[in-house]
């Protein structure tokens, strides 16, 4: 039986995570994520799994790396510039397809930054970071019991498609503590890994690796990655909408800024503005079709994001120029309140006269 | 007739694309020779590096995981803590071991991972076309040292080994060379060991060995041995550097200790 406990966003990733059957953990300190290390390193020993506390963020991704190709259920956690350490890993994982969850609690950027949340690794989280032709399935929860489920799914999908998957929060999203359901790991059935390695005990020998000298044969497995990245970009996304039937202004923001977002509309709502709010839960594949569904009825889109604009782009892709698209941000760890966004709206309500 | 000398199972039966008188092709058989010797195929999991060895899994017969460059140890640490029953070693390069690599691999030795690295130390990035290496002799001219490497400009040979024999974590440290015919079988009985040492869950294990590179030298291969021998043995002096097993190579096997 499902019961409802109030849990710290950062306990509820790492207890989904162990839920999910994730068998190692690998990470390093940074805030603000410090909190998913120390869970871990206390509940992997009660469960037998494997805690370890890397040398840096560079060993940590790597030991999920060698976990993975093991066969076994691995993640790692961490923050904005030691995700940027991360990348290397990140490509590996993609070229050899195997599967991992990638936690980014993003902080304030670039450089050092701070510690405060931050939507400003968009670009990288969304357009793979490391090096090479690859996709890398975004999650962006905004609760956190939407944080506990996503991590389950993040574990099943990393299997299902042989990819490493990261989840995108902010510092924010790890410290807030909400009731939620500590649901069990749903039935999902994974197809058997006759790719890992457990020694070549009767069998011929396996490898896993990613270098391909031949051009034409390099070329094949980008094409082999893209139709699996096809695939994912047609299974995998989903999106909230709020209030969007009769809006004629369309707030679109994820995470954190989602959040903030839906608390505005409904001021604007109490004020008689028809504004609703799209929630990107997949930043990639991005929900690009309940875009342009729901620019079939907006008049305008109002981005919001926590960074000087990056979604922004992919929401003009999306609306292909159809609707006009604006955008608010405040980025370097500002976190504006409801009625901010609120003012926002109601500025563009009268200047464009909806 | 009885086979006196034959490929080992765990070869494949492949040409390699090793330059003449290169190590790799010797150190490659003596790992096989060992994995059917012990039976352990079945149990056995390499990590190479990136370099001229990255294409080990063309000759190994056995599961191969390939690593970015110098993250062996963390993949093979990653490996071992998820399946502690597999035999998992780590085959890197001195760039990969102790360049690029050096955090992980003293890191892996510290925290004792019962792993076990062979190390082939040539003094040079080979596939990348000769570069100065942490291992480079002094005074060895390379693409990247061309007027010879220079202390007081890049410092000096690292020993890696030596470093990480200290290491509390590390249960047998050896270094070995490819010089003559004695030595190399002094290098297989040390391999031969640290796999032990792994299976016997002492901690990790290490053993470097000290190879030729005649193409980035720009020696003849019969010369590389003898600089091999002549030189990078003075700079690199060979040996058991630690034993912690119950029959102490530094005591009764051939090896004398490191002066």
């Amino acid at each position: 039986m499902d019961k409802k406990v109030l849990m710290k966003g950062t306990d509820a990733l790492g207890e989904a995570a162990i839920r999910a059957g994730c068998k190692c953990y690998f990470g390093y300190p940074i805030t603000p994520q410090n909190e998913v290390p120390e869970y871990m390193s206390r509940r992997m020993e009660e469960v037998g799994g494997v805690f370890l506390q890397g040398e840096s963020e560079i060993a940590s991704i790597n030991m999920v790396l060698g976990a993975a190709a093991s066969g076994v259920r691995a993640m790692t956690s961490s923050s904005s510039p030691g995700i940027s350490l991360k990348q290397e890993g990140l490509s590996f994982l993609a070229a050899l397809e195997l599967p991992a969850v990638i936690v980014n609690i993003n902080r304030g950027g670039p450089g050092l930054g701070n510690i405060a949340p931050s939507q400003g690794d968009y670009y990288q989280a969304t357009r793979g970071g490391g090096h090479g032709d690859y996709r890398m399935p975004v999650y962006a929860p905004a609760s956190v019991q939407e944080l506990y489920d996503i991590t389950m799914r993040a574990f099943d999908v990393a299997d299902l498609y042989r990819t490493p998957v990261m989840i995108l929060g902010d510092g924010m999203m790890g410290q807030i503590m909400e009731p939620i359901y500590v649901r069990e790991r749903p039935d999902v059935e994974i197809p058997p890994k006759d790719y890992i390695l457990d020694g070549a005990e009767g069998r011929p020998s396996r490898i896993v690796k990613s270098l391909i000298l031949d051009p034409s044969e390099m070329e094949e497995h980008n094409w082999k990655l893209k139709r699996k990245y096809d695939l994912m970009a047609h299974d995998l996304p989903q999106w909230e909408e709020f209030m969007t039937d009769d809006a004629k202004l369309t707030i679109i923001a994820y995470g954190t800024a989602a959040r903030i977002a839906k608390g505005a509309v409904k001021r604007a709502r109490s004020d008689g503005l028809k504004v609703g709010l799209l929630r990107p839960i997949t930043l990639w594949p991005f929900p690009d079709e309940a875009i342009r569904s729901v620019a079939k009825k907006t008049k305008l889109f109002l981005v919001f994001e926590m960074s000087t604009g990056q979604m922004v782009d992919d929401v003009r892709l999306a609306v292909e120029g159809k609707v006009p698209c604006e955008f608010y941000g405040r980025p370097g760890g500002v976190v504006p309140i409801p009625q901010e966004i609120a003012r926002i709206i109601e500025r563009y309500w009268l200047q464009k006269e909806l | 007739m009885k086979a006196v000398y034959t490929r080992p199972k765990s070869l494949k039966p492949v040409p390699n694309h090793y330059c003449p008188g290169c190590g790799h092709s010797i150190i490659h058989r003596l790992i096989c020779e060992l994995v059917d010797e012990m039976g352990i195929r079945g149990k056995i999991i390499c990590i190479p590096p990136a370099g001229c060895a990255v294409l080990a899994y063309n000759y190994f017969d056995f599961d191969v995981c390939e690593s970015a460059h110098g993250r062996g140890c963390a993949i093979a640490t990653g490996f071992k803590r998820a399946q502690p029953d597999k035999i998992v070693f780590t085959y890197q390069g001195d760039g990969d071991m102790a360049a690029i690599g050096t955090a992980e691999t003293l890191h892996a030795a510290n925290r004792g991972e019962k792993i076990t690295s062979i190390f082939v130390n040539n003094a040079v990035y080979g596939m990348t076309g000769g570069q100065m290496a942490p291992t480079t002799m002094i005074g060895q001219k390379t693409s990247t040292s061309p007027y010879g490497r220079r202390t007081d400009v890049e410092g000096y040979p690292l020993k890696i080994t030596e470093l990480i024999a200290m290491l509390p974590g590390a249960a047998y440290v050896a270094r070995t060379s490819l010089a003559t015919p004695a030595k190399i079988r002094d290098a297989k009985k040390a391999i031969r060991k640290a796999f032990e040492v792994q299976m016997a869950g002492l901690g990790y294990s290490l053993v470097e060995i000290l190879s030729p590179c005649p193409t980035n030298w720009k020696v003849s291969p019969r010369d590389s041995y003898v600089y091999l021998e002549e030189k990078m043995e003075k700079e690199y002096p060979i040996g058991v550097m630690k034993d912690n097993t119950a029959t102490k190579d530094t005591e009764t096997s051939c090896f004398r200790k490191p002066s």
